[in-house]
């Protein structure tokens, strides 16, 4: 082991370390090498015949453009929620505080079958849309909603403690050379959060794509229309279509990994930025 | 995680003048959106779920909680945290010590594949097992002939479960420990103490608060998981069904009153997880807050 750590009195190394690689190989990486080696065993054809199935590649459709407004839509009242969390005050603050991490701690098929009856035509908030012909359950705004839902403490928790950080003189500093607010929130406040929103976005743009129980009660699963990529992998393993499976998730796994990549880049540079700047 | 430190009484007087505050009506209109949505995205869906449990009265209420179905999901979901919480505890304070007090090539890397599991989908999660041990998997062939079920059965929900919630305790713990360093440890060793003694006496103590964090997290997940379960589960009432799994089943059947009555059950846990965790956050801040201001006596 001296080789391969630098000097330390410790004892513990090899057999921490040790059980840490078993553990990770047996219940993480040789399972998901499963997926890899099913996938190349099948050939291309299979592969290609399963993932650009039209049904399948609604499903694509859906699942990522319903993440990507999701993610924007947490973007902005995730700002604003960190925001006021921060800076003001108001009566309840302790509970909102203490309950946007709520999407965390809910089991995700609670939260779908609330959702699907608040929204449902005749629940309490589907009922006042539903005279404006706006319909949320069992249609894709149903499957953005719940999205919206699951993603929002990522962007509050991101932003709330690099808002908390900023230092007040800097922006005193501008408001003294004729800064008004709003240009010095654009000018000051808005790059610092850059980073830690960008984070928070692509955090709960990743929960979004993969995110399964919140969604399928309130979605109402209409094939080619409101069936998201993780229910097709459902779909296709109920009837017994193990190959079909395994080709949409590795398709899946890749964009995961990806974004995975994205994120730690996105880390590294909060990191590098916030404590430069400290 | 680092989240309350807005909460510090004090720390808002600092953006009360004129120059670093905004005008009072924006103020109001950015608290009412905050509230708004606060309302309509969280606490409504959280009234719902307790407003539809007990639509049709106690009675109802109890007796879908009391139903063997009920009761066997229960059963199974208490017995898949108890061994999914305790392994993966094992494993977070390993891998915290191994990453946290030594130096060597590779933790980087090492830090990313443990967070791997909350990156891939829960369906996925359960997908690699029946890979793996499903009829057609790699181990298929081999677990038929000895007659061992894991796919459709409780180990496979276990095993989903473990995936799921690994990185828990680990993440929670690697960067505390990495922040305190390792000379009290390295002390403790040079004056003679052995791992364990070293490890209960100097590391725990400094810990104890994150490791909870982490438990809580961990236990919520594995309580309520889903996707990853519903893969391996085959749905048999009463034997292969947790609690999420049962309320879907209830649900599907438009049997709402009992659905939302289990579903209830899951609500408090998550109510009572959050209630914990807001008190872990508070203990750890007075932690940080003494060791600051012993250090400042000190200089």
């Amino acid at each position: 082991m001296g080789k391969l750590k630098r000097f330390s009195p410790l004892p513990g190394f090899g057999l921490t370390l040790g059980y840490t690689l078993f553990y990770l190989l047996l219940i993480v990486l040789i399972p998901l090498a499963a997926v890899a080696g099913k996938t190349f065993g099948m050939g291309w054809e299979a592969f290609w015949a399963a993932i650009s199935n039209p049904r399948v590649v609604a499903s694509y459709q859906l699942s990522f453009g319903a993440s990507l407004l999701a993610a924007a839509v947490n973007v902005v009242f995730g700002l604003i929620f960190a925001w006021v969390l921060v800076r003001y005050r108001f009566p309840g603050k302790g509970l909102v505080d203490a309950l946007v991490d709520l999407p965390f701690a809910l089991p995700t098929a609670v939260a779908g079958i609330a959702l699907a009856t608040i929204y449902a035509p005749n629940g309490p908030i589907g009922s006042l849309l539903a005279p404006f012909g706006i319909e949320i359950a069992y249609t894709p705004n149903g499957v953005l909603l719940a999205l919206v839902f699951i993603g929002l403490p990522f962007v509050v928790r991101t932003v709330q403690p690099v808002l908390a950080d900023l230092e007040k003189e800097v922006e005193e500093a501008a408001a003294g050379l004729g800064a008004s607010r709003w240009h010095t929130f654009l000018k000051i406040i808005l790059p610092h959060v850059t980073p830690a929103l960008l984070t928070g976005f692509a955090m709960a743009f990743a929960r979004a794509v993969g995110e399964y129980g919140s969604v399928i009660f309130i979605a109402g699963n209409v094939p080619m229309v409101s069936e998201i990529t993780p229910l097709m992998i459902i779909t296709k393993l109920e009837q017994y279509d193990y190959q079909g499976a395994t080709a949409i998730a590795s398709v899946m796994l890749v964009i995961s990994f990806v974004l995975l990549l994205v994120i730690n880049g996105l880390q590294g540079w909060m990191q590098n930025r916030y404590t430069k700047g400290a | 995680m680092s989240a309350s430190i807005a909460l510090q009484p004090g720390a808002l007087e600092r953006y009360e003048t004129p120059s670093t505050c905004e005008p009072a009506w924006v103020r109001v209109v950015l608290i009412t959106i905050a509230l708004t949505f606060f309302a309509v995205f969280l606490l409504l869906p959280l009234g719902t779920v307790f407003a539809e449990a007990l639509r049709k009265g106690w009675g109802t209420y109890l007796a879908s909680l009391s139903s063997p179905d009920a009761w066997a999901a229960i059963r199974l979901t208490l017995l898949t945290a108890a061994i999914a919480v305790p392994l993966n505890l094992v494993f977070g304070v390993a891998a915290a010590w191994a990453i946290a007090k030594f130096e060597f090539p590779g933790k980087r890397l090492l830090i990313t594949l443990i967070d791997l599991p909350f990156s891939v989908s829960p369906v996925i999660s359960g997908l690699i097992y029946v890979l793996m041990f499903g009829a057609q998997g790699w181990f298929g062939p081999w677990l038929a002939e000895h007659d061992i079920r894991i796919i459709f059965a409780v180990p496979g929900i276990v095993l989903a479960t473990i995936f799921v919630t690994f990185p828990f305790v680990a993440r929670e713990l690697i960067p505390l420990m990495e922040a305190q360093g390792a000379e009290e440890e390295e002390a403790a060793v040079v004056l003679g103490a052995s791992g364990w003694q070293v490890f209960w006496h100097t590391t725990l103590p400094n810990i104890k608060w994150g490791l909870l964090y982490g438990v809580i997290l961990c236990n919520a997940r594995a309580m309520g998981e889903f996707g990853a379960v519903s893969v391996v589960s085959g749905h048999i009432r009463g034997k292969t069904n947790t609690m999420p799994l049962h309320v879907e089943i209830l649900y599907n059947e438009y049997n709402y009153a009992a659905a939302f009555a289990v579903a209830s059950l899951l609500a408090l846990l998550a109510i009572v997880t959050l209630g914990l965790k807001t008190l872990v956050e508070r203990q750890t801040r007075r932690q940080r807050q003494e060791s600051i201001k012993a250090s400042e006596i000190e200089s």
